[in-house]
């Protein structure tokens, strides 16, 4: 339907082009990641002006680049499952464990691939744990995934023995997941990971039937039942899928630094949840993007690296990322209503 | 059980029994709900409508008794069963996600896709915007735009795009849950004139209300329930409200 046509017959008023363009701004507006995006130009305007021009050079970018997708993956699973309308408070443990599993077993004589297979099978199971547990007990995800958080960190340690197992570097393809690559070795080959599950992730919430149903599931349970879509099934595979990435995103920081550590990505979780948030995910489940989830991510990495360049104390990093997240669902819920009053089209 | 129901019955319920949790929700009801017929389901709350819709709509599965479907003996796993037997429900409130656009919400659960790997495939968005918007004006309904959230739609219009879903998946028997509840006089109207035209569609209805004014105008028949029994089934021209409020 072209805009001329649409205008046809309503009330004179306003003249139809200004209109039209009214049209855009509602749609705009009513794209969850669009604050988010706006805030990180800003933000990157910002630290290059504080910074003296040395963020946006190309060490920096190489540096934020190399550390962007470990939080981003992780935050690709949150937001994913958020959209389902449940929740991973265990994917900072998992992210640890994942890791710590394959190393422990390849210090045991296991070749890396079977290794990589085991700790994405065991993620994969956390996954479904959490989904089951959840959905079989009626029990909300926030609590059955705090439990998992604790549990998860206490077996990575407990298999570690105490004592990070020593990672033989030389037997691990690690170039296949951290070499850098591209126009002067601006990236690692863990964006182009990164890059490639999101682009995945994005379709398949988007474009295809079983993106519709998380969709459905997260936005109004009962109407999902209703027609029939196996909730039960596109929430575990939901919870399964997001345990997977947080796995897989613990093994590229442990290739990258070269070590498995038990410590890892503690406090992750709750920073993948503001990415999403940040990113326009309802806490409520149903609206929320992953590209959205994805500048969360990001912006969060420009903060913590923008503010060191500043020369900002680090200790203010939390008090920006909170500030920001609360910042982000009040406009948000603020664009939401504006976008709902203009009535430009039904 | 040999009764395999009326001969012109579309669906057929005989002796069903439903307990919940020590609750005898129904106690052994028998309907016959005939092609191209508007049968208004009337009672109390607890008087075993719900769960009466529910098993129809394959939600809820009966602890005793059977449904006849066209003749033969069905036993509905889920919803989804239900709607492949043409029988579509529409419920006061669950029927749409507000946070979807109007031609993802028609086809939840049955997206038409471009190719498929083990059921999972590509949405055929073109497909689903064209026919919504057929769907949408086969039923009367004047919505500019499939893209429009069904949360930015009035009661009203929601409830016109719910039954523009079911019109659209050719359904045999629509279940309509209590649809008039909340809406403005003239919404109410229009849901009201929509049921008479059903039969003419070759549609069977099922319209459950609380209002026996809404259920007079638009209904050949009247089957009132209460505590779980059928206590007045008759056609709507040889009875009155009067009649039917006398038995609940």
């Amino acid at each position: 339907m072209s805009v001329t046509e649409q205008q046809s017959g309503e009330a004179p008023g306003r003249p139809a082009r200004r209109r039209g363009r009214w049209r855009l701004v509602k749609i705009a507006m009513e794209k969850p990641e669009l604050a988010a995006l706006v805030l990180l130009f800003l933000l990157i305007g910002a630290f290059q002006v504080l910074s003296n021009g040395v963020f946006l050079n190309f060490n920096n970018l190489r540096g934020l680049f190399g550390l962007l997708p470990e939080v981003a993956l992780v935050a690709i699973g949150v937001t994913l499952l958020m959209i389902c309308g449940e929740f991973d408070l265990s994917v900072g443990s998992v992210f640890a464990l994942m890791p710590m599993t394959m190393a422990v077993l390849m210090v045991d004589g296991w070749p890396f691939w079977v290794a990589i297979g085991a700790g994405l099978g065991l993620c994969a199971l956390i996954g479904l744990t959490n989904g089951l547990i959840t959905i079989r007990f009626g029990i909300p995800s926030f609590i059955v995934t705090l439990g998992m958080l604790f549990m998860a960190r206490s077996l990575t340690v407990v298999i570690s023995g105490g004592f990070p197992p020593r990672l033989r570097m030389d037997e691990i393809p690690a170039w296949l997941f951290v070499d850098f690559v591209g126009p002067g070795g601006l990236f690692r080959m863990s964006f182009l990971w990164f890059l490639a599950v999101a682009i995945l992730v994005s379709l398949l919430l988007s474009r295809t039937n079983f993106g519709n149903w998380v969709r459905a599931t997260g936005g109004f349970l009962p109407a999902a039942q209703a027609t029939g879509i196996p909730t039960a099934r596109v929430k575990i595979a939901c919870f399964v899928l997001c345990s997977m990435l947080a796995g897989f995103a613990g093994m590229i920081q442990t290739l990258r630094i070269g070590s498995a550590l038990p410590s890892m990505g503690e406090g992750l979780e709750l920073q993948a949840v503001a990415a999403a948030v940040i990113g326009g995910t309802a806490l409520t489940g149903g609206i929320g993007s992953i590209l959205g989830g994805v500048i969360g991510a990001t912006l969060i990495r420009v903060i913590d690296n923008g503010m060191v360049l500043s020369q900002i104390d680090s200790n203010w990093f939390k008090f920006a990322v909170g500030g920001l997240t609360i910042g982000a669902v009040v406009a948000n819920a603020w664009m939401r209503k504006r976008a709902r009053a203009m009535k430009v089209e039904t | 059980m040999l009764d395999a129901g009326a001969p012109d019955a579309i669906i057929s319920v005989r002796n069903l029994h439903k307990w919940y949790s020590g609750v005898h929700a129904l106690k052994g009801v028998s309907l016959d709900f005939r092609r191209n017929e508007a049968v208004g389901l009337v009672g109390d709350n607890g008087a075993g409508k719900s769960t009466l819709i529910n098993i129809l709509a394959g939600l809820h599965q009966p602890d005793e008794g059977e449904v006849i479907v066209e003749g033969s003996r069905v036993a509905m796993r889920g919803p989804r069963d239900a709607m492949d037997l043409g029988i579509e429900t529409i419920y006061q409130y669950n029927s749409m996600v507000p946070s979807m656009s109007i031609a993802r919400n028609i086809f939840i659960g049955r997206e038409p896709v471009l190719f498929s790997i083990g059921g999972f495939g590509i949405l055929d968005e073109k497909r689903m915007r064209r026919e919504s918007v057929q769907a949408i004006a086969d039923v009367d309904l004047h919505l500019r735009s499939p893209d429009a959230l069904v949360g930015e739609l009035s009661g009203g219009q929601r409830q016109g795009v719910a039954i523009a879903r079911a019109m659209h998946f050719r359904s045999k028997v629509m279940i309509l849950d209590e649809p008039t509840n909340h809406l403005s006089v003239k919404e109410t109207a229009k849901v009201i004139g929509f049921v008479r035209g059903l039969a003419a569609q070759g549609v069977t209805a099922i319209f459950i209300s609380h209002n026996m004014h809404h259920v007079f105008a638009c209904c050949d028949r009247v089957v009132a329930m209460a505590l779980g029994e059928v206590v007045l089934d008759r056609r709507i021209d040889e009875t009155s409200i009067d009649e039917v409020h006398a038995v609940l």
